[in-house]
C-alpha cells in the first residue's frame, strides 16, 4: 500500500507536471478564468491520462520499441476523442467554451511524458496510480488557480456570489496576461516552500 | 470587404491582436523551454515556422476533401491531424539532423517533442472551426507562426538580461519567466480594437 501511496504523491507535489516538470501548460493557463472551465478540463485529462496509462501498460510487451510514440499518440487520440463527445453531450455550454482546449489534450505533453516514462515501464495497476495521481497533481493546481481568478475577477467561485455584487471586479484577473502572473507566483511559491524545508533538513 | 483586405485582417489578428502564445496560450512548453538560450529559440523558431504553415496546408485539404464529404469530421479529425502532423515533423527531423548538426544539438530533446507542439495542431484547429479556405488557411498559418516567433525572441531577450539581475533566488528560472510573459502579454492587449 506505501508503494501506491508513494506513486501517487509523487504526482501531487514532487514531480507535479505544471509546477515543478512546467510541461502542457496551454490548458493550464487558458481554462483557469473560471472554475467550471477547470473542472471540465480536470475530467478531461483525468479520463484521457488514466485510460490511456491502462491501455498502454496492457500493451506494452506488444509495442515495439521503434514506433512506440506513434502508437501512444493512436492510443491517447482515440480517448481525447471519446471525451470530447462526451462533454459535447454532457457539457455543451462548458465545452463550446473551451474546445479548442480540449481537442488539444491529444498533444498534452504530461500524457505523452507519462506513457513514455512510466506505463511503457510499470504494470497496469502501478500504471493506475500513475494517472491518478498526475490527475490530482494537475488538478489542484488548475482549480486553484482558477478559484483565485474567478473570484478576483467576476466575485464568484464556480458561478456562486463570494463577494457582494457591489464589489467592482478586477477584470484583469480573467483576461489572459493575470493567468501568467498567477502560474509565476505559485511557481515560485512552491520552490520557497521547498527550499525552506530543504534547509530546516 | 475585398478579399485581399480580409487576409490581412486575419494576418494581423492572427499574429498580434489574438497573438497565439500570449494571448491564446499555445505552444507552451517549448515558449518557457527553450527561450533562455537565444540560439535555441531562433532555430525552434524557424522549425515551426516551416512545421505550421506545411501543416495547415496537408490538413485543410484533409479536413475538406476527405473528412467532411464522407461525414467523418467528429470523431476522425483529432486522430488523422496528430498523424498526419507527427509524420511531417519526423521528417523535418530528418531534415535538420542532415543539413544542420549544430542545430540538431542546439534543440536537443525539444524537437522530437515538435509532435507534441500545441501551436502546430491548434492552428488547424482554428482553421477548421473558423471554417477558412485554403489561402485563408495558409495566412492564418503564418501569421500564428510569426506571432510564436516574436514572443520567444522578445522573451529570450528579456531572459537574457535577466539573468545578470538581483532577483529572490526562488523567483528565478521559470516563476520569473511566467511574470514576463504576463506582462508581455498585458502590452499585446493594447493590440486589441485594431479590429474590429
Amino acid at each position: 500500500m506505501k508503494k501506491y501511496w508513494k506513486i501517487v504523491w509523487n504526482g501531487i507535489t514532487p514531480a507535479n507536471p505544471i509546477l515543478i516538470l512546467a510541461i502542457g501548460l496551454c490548458s493550464v493557463v487558458a481554462v483557469t478564468n473560471s472554475v467550471q472551465n477547470a473542472l471540465l478540463m480536470t475530467f478531461v485529462f483525468s479520463f484521457v491520462l488514466i485510460f490511456s496509462e491502462i491501455i498502454i501498460s496492457l500493451l506494452r510487451k506488444v509495442i515495439p520499441g521503434d514506433i512506440r510514440v506513434p502508437i501512444f499518440v493512436v492510443v491517447i487520440a482515440t480517448f481525447t476523442t471519446i471525451a470530447t463527445l462526451l462533454s459535447r453531450a454532457y457539457f455543451n455550454s462548458i465545452y463550446e467554451a473551451i474546445k479548442l482546449y480540449i481537442f488539444l489534450v491529444v498533444v498534452n505533453c504530461i500524457i505523452i511524458g507519462r506513457a513514455e516514462a512510466f506505463s511503457y515501464q510499470n504494470s497496469v495497476v502501478d500504471s493506475i496510480f500513475d494517472g491518478i495521481g498526475m490527475s490530482i497533481g494537475y488538478g489542484w493546481v488548475i482549480i486553484v488557480m482558477a478559484a483565485v481568478r474567478e473570484v478576483f475577477g467576476n466575485g464568484t467561485i464556480a458561478g456562486f456570489r463570494v463577494f457582494p455584487t457591489s464589489y467592482s471586479p478586477a477584470l484583469v484577473m480573467i483576461l489572459p496576461p493575470a493567468g501568467f502572473l498567477i502560474l509565476g507566483v505559485l511557481v515560485g511559491w512552491l520552490e520557497f516552500t521547498l527550499k525552506k524545508r530543504k534547509v530546516k533538513k | 470587404m475585398s478579399y485581399l483586405a480580409n487576409l490581412g485582417k486575419i494576418f494581423v489578428a492572427s499574429a498580434f491582436v489574438n497573438n497565439i502564445v500570449l494571448l491564446q496560450f499555445l505552444g507552451l512548453c517549448s515558449y518557457i523551454g527553450l527561450t533562455d538560450n537565444m540560439h535555441a529559440s531562433i532555430g525552434m523558431g524557424y522549425a515551426v515556422t516551416f512545421v505550421t504553415v506545411l501543416a495547415a496546408a496537408v490538413t485543410w485539404i484533409i479536413d475538406r476533401w476527405i473528412l467532411i464529404p464522407f461525414n467523418l469530421q467528429p470523431f476522425l479529425q483529432i486522430v488523422s491531424f496528430i498523424l498526419v502532423i507527427g509524420s511531417l515533423v519526423g521528417l523535418v527531423e530528418i531534415y535538420i539532423r542532415k543539413m544542420s548538426p549544430h542545430l540538431y544539438k542546439a534543440m536537443g530533446i525539444y524537437l522530437p517533442l515538435i509532435a507534441t507542439n500545441c501551436l502546430i495542431l491548434g492552428v488547424t484547429f482554428i482553421n477548421s472551426l473558423q471554417g477558412f479556405d485554403f489561402v485563408e488557411s495558409i495566412v492564418e498559418a503564418v501569421g500564428a507562426a510569426i506571432g510564436y516567433f516574436m514572443a520567444m525572441l522578445i522573451l529570450a531577450g528579456i531572459r537574457e538580461r535577466l539573468r545578470n539581475s538581483e532577483l529572490p533566488d526562488f523567483f528565478k528560472g521559470k516563476a520569473i519567466a511566467y511574470m514576463v510573459s504576463g506582462i508581455v502579454a498585458l502590452a499585446f492587449m493594447g493590440f486589441q480594437g485594431m479590429i474590429k
